[in-house]
């Protein structure tokens, strides 16, 4: 028992980073009608830029304080991750308005390959750190109800808490903001948000700087667990599931895909993976996925469309 | 003499369905084949054969499968490279469990479990449509990546993971030096083009486009969506799964799963893509572009990089061929989504107007 | 047109309710089709004319209601069957293959006739290439009827919207249906286009015999072709009869002047 929910737990910790990931996804697709391939690319470009700025800035100022390095990393960061979203809606995204499902995610596909390029080019290409001071060390919870306690490790447990909260906080400035207000007019209806004098490429520039956060937030977690490297930009690949899960138009759907995924793929790996070979997490979440594309095809809080003729 | 129609009066309908109905074309298209097979062999070098040629042929291969499915039927795939490991290990397989299977026989019979690993793949098609059907060829992608590297079976047990395979007897001739590789892939690829542009100008083409075109209107003129969509991923597997089956009996000869990763998935959509969607000849284009531009930074860039006194690392080359590539299809995404097919064929129409514009 | 005879009734449409979400598009509709006859559905815009013609080709499931197509019932058409049955259609908004060429698109709406399987198909020598000329001039004979021969080898995409119109039609009979609907046929084209598509449609009913339901927004050209008339105004009808008696209709009247017709 104490096993089963120390899996649980990992999978859902797993799972929130999914959904930060995810939550990227949902964010563009909802304001522009785009499927952000990309989205894995800006992680490992926002990581390589924050791993990178915070090995450089100490040696430029001649100081050591890692806080005050980090924080000017990240700043350095968010504002290189802004200028990407800007050159994206300028050189690309305005072009491509109005087409087909499938072009924008080809599209999204270059742009992804352009910025891994760029990215690399830039940054480098070999494992960089991410030291934002998060703690390793395991801890143990619960000893009072099971025998022994369940292990958490404390590094994953921050992670998520901190996804949760990015989370929660976009969630607010969705629901409270002129801003936020305006962007899901933008969801609702592109033509009728212009027309009331919406701005609509100034809300894809603001869509497209949020996903760059999201990014960069997701590849700090994930590069300070795992090393910034080029295998970061997979990680799209891994989210994708979650947002066929969740709806591609849902926000909570997001989230409560990026669980269902992160637990499944713990649960199945440890329970089904002996059995198999192991290493079936991968496309664990795809077959889940695709099985339950079947049966919902506008995934679980999606609206079901009738097609027009 | 000009190159146009005018003047050619079509006395039968016969004559007007001809796969290429103006005959400047058609005797190009004959004398490029023909040099094909006899004049390059005598020019070119072993060099050029294994670096470019064979890998161009067996990618035009795949690409024109790719082209089927995504240009002609308008269905997305992220999975084309996991048809390519069907058809190899598929093949390999035939060869090595069935004592005296000929080899070309492993090859087609590759072809076929790719076909219906494709249909089996492709069938959330028949629900879902654009990015969920590009998660669904997504999930083949990484289901058969893990099979072929973890289930021992399917690569007879081999210690290391990699299989090879003996050179190809056909009937007697050998096929291992370059040359014996470049005509037997150009003969593969010569017959399938055939067979690709007698579907595609025939009923089974054009109900393809239909759904393509029309989706939902198509079956109210009497199209079956399952049938038409099956039977492109199955035609398109099919076209896949043989070409890696050749690129590994033929090209690499042993390989690993990772020839068949994703990263294959998304080059042969981009080929496709770059080339010309829904255009036969687009898969070539396609195909020679990307087999070509690597070779070229790789010579181009220290050269260029040397003028101006930089050392340019193979790494930096990698990256440059990314961002160019990934330039490349939004450009052709935004300005020309008929890629390279088109630009030429806009050309040939000028030509066609030469020298009296109107 | 009264001298005509109709034969039986061909379709028959009974209490269809279609509903989408909230959007109440169709109410407890009946009506029939005669063989032979113009039967004309009108009505303001959105009152559901276009979801009817969904409905009875099987590309709508009402969620209420039976349809009747030669004595046999169709709780649930499917639009592959409906197609088989011999119904054909053409769409509001056009829906061809804008790359393909005329002749192709027109092909395209023999596929049911043609049985050649894939390999043939791949071989094309042989058994595809004979059917594929025996339908050829069966094609042509429509291009001919339809006065198109000198587009057939165009790409749809670039021709205007009234030939369009007239190619979408030309696929529609190559299908050679019994019963023939038509939404909007005549939508967005000038007075000469529009007297020749009537020509068409009239020459197809008297010709081949086909039933023809057709949707027109024209009053001119609805009285003048059609035989009978079904009106609908938010998807419930509110008029059934000759041209005469809807036009004699009080709730007609009203629905018109009030949708500002
Ligand atoms: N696939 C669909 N999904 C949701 N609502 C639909 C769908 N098809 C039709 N409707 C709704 O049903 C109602 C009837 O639409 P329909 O297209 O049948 O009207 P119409 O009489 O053909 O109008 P028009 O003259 O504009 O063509 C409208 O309110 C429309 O919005
Ligand atoms: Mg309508």
């Amino acid at each position: 028992m104490a096993f089963f929910l120390e899996t649980l737990l990992g999978g859902l910790m797993s799972g929130m980073l999914y959904s930060l990931v995810a939550l990227g996804f949902v964010l563009i697709f909802k304001a522009s009608g785009v499927f952000n391939f990309a989205q894995g690319a800006m992680v490992l470009f926002a990581a390589l830029a924050m791993a990178r700025f915070s090995e450089w800035i100490p040696g430029w100022m001649g100081m050591e304080n890692l806080f005050v390095a980090n924080l000017l990393a990240f700043t350095v960061a968010v504002a290189i991750m802004f200028v990407v979203a800007w050159l994206i809606e300028r050189l690309a995204l305005r072009y491509l308005v109005n087409q087909e499902g499938a072009t924008l995610l080809m599209a999204t596909l270059g742009i992804a390959y352009v910025l891994d390029g760029i990215g690399q080019t830039i940054f480098g290409s070999d494992i960089y750190k991410i030291d934002v001071g998060m703690p390793k060390e395991p801890v143990m919870m619960l000893e009072s109800v099971f025998d022994g306690g369940i292990l958490i490790n404390k590094e994953d447990f921050i992670a998520a808490l901190i996804a949760a909260l990015l989370v929660i906080s976009l969630s607010i400035f969705f629901q409270k903001t002129a801003t936020g207000r305006a962007l899901r007019a933008v969801a609702d209806d592109h033509q009728a948000a212009q027309s009331i004098g919406i701005p609509l490429d100034r809300i894809w520039v603001i869509v497209w700087c949020v996903a760059g956060i999201t990014a960069l937030v997701a590849g700090i977690i994930w590069g300070s667990k795992l090393g910034v490297q080029f295998s970061l930009s997979t990680i799209a690949l891994r989210a994708l599931p979650v947002v066929i899960l969740g709806g591609l138009t849902s926000v909570p759907g997001a989230i409560i895909g990026g669980l269902i995924i992160g637990v499944g793929e713990k649960l199945s790996e440890v329970y089904l993976g002996p059995y198999v070979g192991g290493g079936i997490e991968i496309w664990f979440a795809y077959m889940l996925a695709l099985v339950f594309l079947l049966f919902r095809p506008q995934g679980l809080f999606g609206e079901k469309i009738i097609d027009r003729v | 003499m000009f190159y146009r129609e005018n003047g050619q009066f079509k006395t039968s309908y016969k004559a007007d369905q001809q796969a290429f109905a103006i005959p400047q074309d058609r005797w190009a298209i004959v004398a490029i084949v023909a040099f094909a097979f006899i004049g390059v062999p005598l020019l070119v070098d072993e060099y050029m054969f294994r670096a470019i040629l064979v890998p161009f042929l067996i990618l035009s291969l795949a690409a024109l499968g790719v082209n089927i499915l995504v240009g002609y039927c308008g269905q997305i795939t992220l999975g084309a490279g996991a048809s390519m490991a069907v058809g190899a290990y598929a093949a390999y397989n035939f060869m090595v469990r069935i004592d005296g299977m000929p080899a070309l026989a492993a090859i087609l019979l590759g072809g076929l479990m790719a076909a219906l690993a494709g249909i089996v793949f492709g069938a959330p098609s028949l629900r879902v449509r654009g990015l969920y059907l590009a998660v669904a060829t997504l999930a083949a992608q990484f289901f058969w990546d893990w099979a072929f590297l973890r289930i021992k079976w399917f690569t007879n047990d081999s210690s290391s993971g990699s299989v090879s395979v003996p050179d190809i007897n056909l009937l007697g001739w050998t096929i291992n030096s370059p040359t014996d590789k470049y005509l037997f892939c150009l003969g593969v690829l010569v017959v399938f083009s055939v067979m690709a542009k007698n579907l595609l100008r025939g009923n089974m083409g054009r109900q393809w486009m239909a759904i393509r075109d029309m989706d939902v209107a198509a079956t109210v003129i009497g199209i079956r969506p399952m049938y038409a969509k099956l039977t492109a991923f199955a035609v398109s597997s099919f076209y896949l799964g043989v070409a890696g089956a050749l690129w590994g009996f033929v090209n690499l000869g042993s390989w690993e799963p990772a020839a068949f990763s994703i990263d294959r998935s998304l080059q042969l959509l981009f080929m496709v893509i770059i080339g010309g969607m829904g255009a036969i000849s687009g898969s070539f284009f396609g195909a020679a572009f990307i087999v070509i531009l690597p070779i070229f930074l790789n010579q181009m860039l220290p050269l260029i990089g040397g003028l101006f006194g930089l050392e340019v690392s193979i790494a930096l080359v990698s990256h440059v061929e990314f961002i160019i590539f990934g330039s490349l299809i939004v450009f052709f995404l935004i300005v020309e989504p008929h890629g390279i097919a088109r630009l030429w064929s806009t050309g040939r129409e000028k030509l066609r107007l030469w020298p009296f514009p109107h | 047109m009264s001298g005509r005879k109709f034969g039986e009734v061909i379709l028959d449409l009974k209490n269809i309710s279609l509903s989408f979400g909230g959007v109440k598009a169709l109410q407890d509709i009946s009506f029939n089709v005669l063989e032979h006859e113009v039967r004309a559905i009108i009505g303001p815009n959105g009152a559901g004319k276009s979801s009817m013609l969904n409905v009875i080709n099987g590309v709508y499931r009402p969620q209420q209601g039976d349809i009747i197509l030669r004595g046999e019932h169709h709780a649930n058409m499917d639009s592959y069957g409906a197609a088989k049955a011999g119904l054909a259609r053409t769409f509001q908004n056009i829906a061809l293959c804008k790359g393909m060429s005329v002749l192709d698109n027109i092909m395209t709406g023999r596929n049911l006739k043609m049985k050649a399987n894939m390999l043939q198909q791949a071989i094309w020598f042989g058994a595809a290439q004979r059917e594929e000329l025996e339908h050829r001039a069966k094609v042509e004979e429509i291009i001919d009827f339809l006065e198109i021969q000198h587009i057939r080898k165009t790409p749809v995409g670039r021709l205007p919207y009234g030939l369009q119109k007239r190619v979408d039609l030309a696929r529609a009979l190559a299908m050679e249906p019994q019963i023939l609907l038509l939404d909007e046929p005549m939508a967005g084209m000038n007075v000469e286009e529009k007297q020749d598509m009537c020509r068409f449609i009239l020459d197809v009913n008297d010709q081949f015999g086909t039933t023809v339901v057709l949707i027109e927004h024209d009053m001119g050209v609805v009285m003048d072709i059609s035989d009978r008339v079904v009106v609908l105004d938010y998807g419930k009808k509110i008029g059934d009869g000759t041209p005469d008696e809807v036009r004699a209709n009080p709730d007609v009247i009203s629905a018109y002047l009030g949708a500002s017709h």
